[in-house]
């Protein structure tokens, strides 16, 4: 089955910007307008975050930003309206979901692959649901939806896992840059990190990869891009959304930032 | 039915690991090596000179006369408010210590609620030489002061916890994003069976000492192992697990799990998750928590900080819904009146905590025959602060 992300990947090979975003950050309707600016001006992938009270994964930055979400008022619900009719203003750029398990079982797994498959939506990441449990119990599920999952692979990931995970995957890898949450808490040193990332490369994987966690400007999207098909951008735009009258501007001056 | 959780760590539905990829290498290797290192002769050698020698084992197990004549039942306290540090969570820790040094970590984390898991977790390390962080909700750090203060001179360093509720939940959260940070030199001594497989059965082995004691006092005293009811307080549950322990397959002993309802199980400000939690997924594992309709997880509260939780443990969740035990909710004004009730006819502060597993027997149907023990968890010295704050009430009933 087609998906818009393995064409993304196939259309553009190298620099690929993938940008998250908190739904209904950093107010509730801005998600779509958002989505749109961040497109319009250049970004490859758009990963929307469900916010969730309590982000294990995330930094500061992240947590704040799904308070306030959650205090806007988003849900799945909210979400998927939102989302309905998305694919008419962006019809070709891959869209993931991410987010905690817990709201999405609250949900109903399949109720939440039927209402996201139907708003266009390409892949999940689901940080907190295990390799087992989704190959168990979800891998059919998100094949009948089309939907790609996409696992995180962490500088400690076994080689024998990293080949598993590569297995299960059909759309791309996650590379986290290095030990922390989002946001990159933790000062890494640059040798280490490039021969993870070297390591990785050199396994010959079959699926492309985005290098994510603490990517924040033009020097660290360029640098991430030696190394692999692209980068993941979160906190650092997050936090360049705070206090802006004009979220889409914002979002376009961003994107801008670190394209050009 | 069996009580024990299967290779995965599910107890039925309950329990697993849903932990993010950062976590996997070390919560993997515990779970490769957890059940070996228990069971090697030398771990159990260390650790059970240390339960003796320095934790103070075994606890004794008194028969509470004047409480007996009061609620027509025989019942006996099992002293785990003896135990170095004050409560029952320094078994776990001496326990998990011992497993962080096989495993070549250097450095320890812990979340603490009331204070005494991150008490009896800094104390070993001081114990040990090792370098501790405890993380602590900052309503928590306020309410119990007397605890921080015991971890700063113990040489822990301890970390507020300032978002959501800022109480254990949220020290929780803290102390997995550290865990995160800090992949490859760092333990994390989880202190309830609470959290990612293995953690549960691992901590609730590390209690189990507690339900072995009980068995080896009771006959002595009684010349019968099996008592007809053994109480304890929840909060993730592990002096319930451990009190519970050995008796779980016991079917004739009755297991009274206690929780805080806070002001009411109705009020809106309640920690009764067996009442009040659905099925889902926190901190690792799949329980029953109190969240709302969207999947948020709800703020719980209750005066007890040790109780101040919106899930509890997956074998809890796994006894109450199979109906092997039975759950009671306590409001904070039952707890206080059982503060004073302890302390005046059988001269024994309780914590606050251990309150609440008091605040219950009246709601056994124990009859005269019948052998109760209640688990008392930890003494009350930590929560001096709140029973001056509620004085004049303490000092007002009459026994
Ligand atoms: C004395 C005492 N009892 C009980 C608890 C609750 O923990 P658990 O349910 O894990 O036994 C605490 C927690 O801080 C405590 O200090």
């Amino acid at each position: 089955m087609e998906n818009r992300i393995a064409k993304a990947f196939a259309k553009k090979q190298r620099n690929l910007l993938n940008v998250y975003l908190t739904a209904g950050y950093p107010t509730l309707d801005a998600t779509v307008p958002l989505i749109e600016a961040l497109v319009s001006s250049g970004a490859d992938l758009i990963e929307i975050g469900m916010p969730f009270s309590d982000p294990l994964a995330d930094g500061p930055v992240i947590q704040a930003s799904s308070t306030a979400a959650l205090l806007n008022g988003m849900n799945l619900w909210v979400l998927f309206a939102q989302l309905k009719d998305i694919r008419q203003r962006v019809p070709e750029t891959p869209i993931l979901l991410m987010g905690y398990l817990n709201p999405v079982m609250q949900f109903g797994m399949e109720n939440f692959c039927r209402e996201a498959a139907a708003a266009g939506v390409d892949g999940l990441i689901l940080p907190d649901l295990p390799l087992v449990e989704y190959e168990e119990e979800y891998q059919d599920l998100f094949r009948r939806y089309n939907l790609r999952p996409v696992f995180l692979i962490t500088p400690q990931t076994s080689t024998e896992r990293i080949r598993r995970i590569d297995a299960l995957t059909e759309s791309f890898l996650y590379l986290v840059s290095g030990p922390g949450t989002t946001g990159g808490g933790t000062a890494q040193d640059p040798t280490k990190q490039e021969a993870y990332f070297e390591r990785i490369a050199a396994m010959n994987l079959r699926n492309p990869r985005l290098i994510g966690f603490g990517i924040g400007d033009k020097a660290s999207f360029e640098r991430a891009c030696r190394y692999a098909e692209g980068a993941i951008i979160g906190s650092a735009f997050i936090k360049a959304l705070e206090s802006k009258e004009d979220a889409p501007a914002a979002a376009r001056e961003f994107v801008e930032s670190v394209l050009n | 039915m069996t009580y024990q959780p299967n290779a995965r760590g599910y107890y039925g539905e309950f329990g697993g690991a849903y932990i993010p990829e950062m976590l996997y290498p070390n919560v993997e290797e515990l779970q490769a090596n957890y059940l070996q290192i228990l069971a090697d002769p030398d771990f159990q050698r260390e650790y059970q000179k240390l339960l003796r020698d320095y934790v103070g084992r075994p606890t004794p197990l008194f028969e509470a006369k004047r409480l007996s004549a009061k609620y027509g039942t025989r019942i006996f306290l099992k002293r785990e408010d003896l135990c170095h540090t004050g409560a029952h969570k320094v078994n776990n820790t001496v326990g998990q210590i011992l497993m962080a040094r096989r495993l070549g970590k250097t450095r320890i984390i812990a979340e603490t609620g009331a204070g005494q898991h991150g008490v009896a977790t800094a104390t070993v390390c001081a114990l040990m030489g090792m370098e501790c962080i405890v993380y602590m909700g900052k309503i928590d750090m306020e309410r119990q002061r007397p605890n921080v203060e015991r971890m700063r001179l113990l040489g822990a360093e301890v970390r507020a916890a300032v978002s959501g509720s800022q109480t254990l939940k949220d020290a929780t959260n803290e102390a997995i994003r550290d865990w995160i940070s800090n992949p490859v030199d760092t333990h994390y001594i989880i202190g309830s069976v609470v959290g990612p497989h293995p953690y549960p059965d691992l901590v609730a082995r590390l209690q189990s000492v507690i339900s072995e004691e009980m068995r080896k006092q009771l006959n002595e005293e009684l010349g019968r192992e099996l008592p007809d009811y053994v109480v304890a307080c929840v909060g993730g549950g592990s002096n319930a697990a451990g009190a519970f322990y050995h008796f779980l397959d016991e079917p004739s002993v009755k297991l009274i799990a206690v929780e805080a309802a806070g002001h009411g199980i109705n009020s809106g400000h309640s920690a009764a998750t067996s009442v009040l939690g659905k099925p889902g997924i926190i901190h690792g594992s799949r329980t029953l928590l109190m969240q709302d309709e969207h999947g948020q997880i709800t703020e719980p509260y209750s005066l007890s900080a040790g109780l101040d939780y919106p899930g509890i443990g997956p074998l809890h969740a796994f006894l109450g819904t199979s109906g092997r035990a039975r759950f009671i909710s306590i409001e904070d004004e039952q707890a206080l009146y059982s503060v004073a009730e302890l302390s005046r006819l059988e001269g024994i502060i309780p914590a606050l905590e251990t309150a609440h597993a008091l605040a219950a027997l009246p709601q056994l149907g124990a009859g005269p025959e019948d052998i109760v023990v209640v688990n008392l968890s930890g003494r009350g010295d930590k929560d001096l602060a709140t029973y001056l704050q509620f004085a004049d009430k303490l000092n007002s009933y009459e026994f």
